[in-house]
């Protein structure tokens, strides 16, 4: 599959070689495979039964689904971060612990907590400017480390507040729901901020910002050479990242109903981001899907012992990160051409025509 | 007088730090690369110490003629084997394997040591002290490790000048493809600047084990902050700015403690936020080591 950009159809209308060479010899580029095609209608249904579900089995079926939707958000964010944007963190549970204490601060002011979400996540957002201000002019190591540094200076920060339960944590307030309603409810908030976050991810990707990012994934410094403004491509991925995990420290303290801030600010979650979006494969937006069911299923299998839990996901982080930097997706799409969500383009040969249904919106 | 004896342990506690700052500046300076796992790394040391001092009964403060080389040894090694695998594939991958490494450390610990609170037991040395007036004390101990880690860095200042090795050291870090084309086998060197560098953080974690108790989160929640931070307030790539970082480091948190003892980390993280903002050209300034 050759994913072939915006930017060298605009070429083309340059250099006459490349347009006798391009579409116009009887090529056709279009966006989608087959693939994406079935992937759409998948993911049509899945959301559907996934919306049903609580009105089929118990809660804490949907409980267990609400930690992997948590996974899947945060996971998604840190690869669009790190995979596109190529901004390491290892701070990014600074805006989960945010996200968690806005919905608690606004609970406590007689808010309902799921009318919080979207407030919450928002200031988090606002949070995530001042902070990107900071750490704008830092690069990998640095970015990194002084990252983890805010996440602990928030935590310091939060354990100072004796009204909002200092360092001994505090119960979130306003949930008035039967329990039964109230899984219910979490489920379908935490559903909907994950489907909102790929949807999101996947636009930006197609967006025009879209191919800077890809661009910048693929090398930075040609990307900036090439004209691609990198720093503010870098600055708005930031702030979305700052929100999406905003949004899942949100429905995280919905979900926990008891807030600790050692836990709420824990490098754990963003080592659970890292090794998701490696081991599933970072820089696809499928990676981090399949990475977190595969953590997912570990988790729930290897969960009696927490640490040899950490100590197998980190070896065979390590060791794909080493040996197989794409990931498990990266293998399996490079073995059978799939891509669930295409966000580049597909030259098709001269002669092998897409059906009809794709041509339609193909480019000519 | 309280606050000038606040001042005081700071100081010695930032030799402390600048003995952690060392190693991740000289990495940081040769590879281009922070070790995430520098923090973890010191605490296994702790941790080989007590081993050591348990099986061979002899004072935990000699236990260094056998942990630094051991630490040395499995530098290089590393440096030959994963860092370097990691290093062929970018930036990203080994900031990503050192944290994985982080991670595998401070569970296997856990796992295989328990999460018990341990220390380095050294007897009557760990509370000798002397006073000067009647409102300062200075502990030896911490009297000792700011004169190991003055002692280190002078020796690493000595070395990386005039010995053939240092040289090779400041040359790949300069242009590591120049001294490629001069005939130097960068990986060689690569891994002769981590010995050194985990020599230094295995002096640091029993520096640290000696000074208070260690558990095997220490590395990531304290530790690799704090040397991190060190080397940032200090100025990239200049060992003394490593040894002024650490002592600023040092004082700040000991300042903040005398205020209130919950400031004590807060205030050395605030520091280094206020470095950030105020001489960022202090971060991203010439790169040369010593």
């Amino acid at each position: 599959m050759s994913a072939v950009g915006q930017d060298t159809q605009a070429a083309g209308g340059q250099h006459p070689r490349v347009a006798a060479r391009g579409p116009a010899a009887g090529r056709v580029v279009t966006r989608s495979r087959r693939s994406a095609l079935w992937a759409g209608l998948a993911a049509v249904v899945a959301i559907a039964i996934l919306g049903y579900l609580p009105y089929l089995v118990f809660s804490d079926t949907t409980g267990l689904m609400v930690q992997f939707f948590q996974l899947l958000i945060m996971a998604s964010m840190w690869n669009l971060l790190a995979g596109y944007a190529g901004l390491v963190s290892v701070g990014h549970q600074a805006f989960i612990g945010l996200g968690a204490y806005f919905v608690v601060l606004l609970a406590m002011h007689g808010l309902s907590p799921f009318t919080a979400i979207p407030i919450a996540t928002a200031a988090t957002g606002v949070v995530g400017l001042p902070v990107w201000w900071l750490v704008s002019r830092l690069r990998s190591g640095y970015f990194a480390i002084t990252m983890w540094v805010i996440a602990s200076v928030c935590m310091l920060i939060i354990i100072q507040i004796s009204s909002l339960g200092s360092g001994t944590g505090i119960a979130l307030s306003g949930l008035t729901q039967s329990p039964t309603l109230l899984a219910a409810d979490t489920y379908w908030a935490t559903l909907a901020v994950a489907v909102l976050a790929i949807a999101g991810i996947y636009a930006l990707l197609r967006s025009r910002l879209g191919l800077a990012l890809t661009a910048i994934r693929d090398d930075e410094a040609g990307a900036k050479s090439i004209g691609g403004r990198v720093g503010s491509v870098q600055r708005l991925v930031f702030l979305v990242t700052a929100l999406g995990c905003g949004a899942a420290g949100a429905v995280y303290a919905i979900g926990q109903q008891f807030i600790v801030p050692t836990a709420a600010f824990d490098v754990s979650f963003t080592a659970e981001m890292i090794f998701i979006t490696i081991i599933g494969g970072i820089g696809t937006i499928e990676g981090p899907i399949i990475g977190t069911i595969v953590f997912f299923i570990l988790q729930q299998t290897l969960s009696a012992d927490g640490t040899w839990y950490w100590i197998v996901l980190g070896l065979v982080a390590i060791a794909v990160a080493i040996w197989a930097p794409r990931g498990i997706w990266g293998l399996v799409s490079e073995r059978f051409g799939i891509r669930l969500f295409p966000v580049g383009f597909y030259v098709w040969p001269a002669g092998e025509q897409p059906r009809r249904l794709l041509a339609r919106s193909a480019r000519p | 007088m309280t606050w000038v004896n606040a001042v005081i342990q700071g100081v010695m506690l930032g030799g402390l730090y600048a003995l952690f700052a060392c190693g991740l500046s000289l990495m940081f300076g040769v590879m281009k690369v922070i070790n995430l796992a520098h923090g973890d790394l010191a605490m296994v040391a702790a941790y080989i110490a007590l081993g050591v001092v348990t099986i061979t009964h002899v004072p935990a403060v000699w236990s260094f003629v056998l942990v630094v080389p051991i630490f040395a040894a499995l530098g290089y090694v590393l440096q030959r084997t994963l860092l370097q695998a990691s290093l062929n594939r970018g930036v990203i991958t080994t900031l990503l394997v050192t944290f994985g490494l982080s991670v595998v450390i401070e569970n296997a610990l856990q796992q295989f040591l328990s999460a018990n609170s341990r220390e380095l037991n050294i007897g009557s040395l760990v509370s000798d002290s002397f006073s000067i007036g009647s409102q300062i004390t200075i502990a030896y101990l911490d009297l000792a490790i700011l004169v190991v880690a003055v002692a280190v860095l002078l020796g690493l200042q000595y070395f990386l000048s005039s010995s053939r090795s240092g040289r090779m050291i400041r040359a790949v870090a300069d242009d590591r493809e120049a001294a490629q084309l001069s005939g130097i086998n960068y990986r060689h060197v690569f891994g002769i600047a981590t010995a050194i560098a985990f020599g230094t953080v295995a002096l640091a974690g029993l520096a640290y084990g000696m000074y208070t108790q260690f558990d095997p989160t220490t590395g990531t929640t304290a530790l690799l902050l704090y040397a991190f931070e060190a080397v940032v307030i200090g100025g990239l790539g200049s060992l003394w700015g490593t040894l002024a970082g650490g002592i600023l480091l040092g004082v700040a948190q000991q300042v903040g403690a005398q205020y209130h003892a919950a400031d004590q980390v807060l205030a050395g993280q605030l520091l280094f936020l206020i470095i950030l903002v105020l001489r960022p050209q202090g971060i991203t300034s010439r790169r040369e080591l010593a």
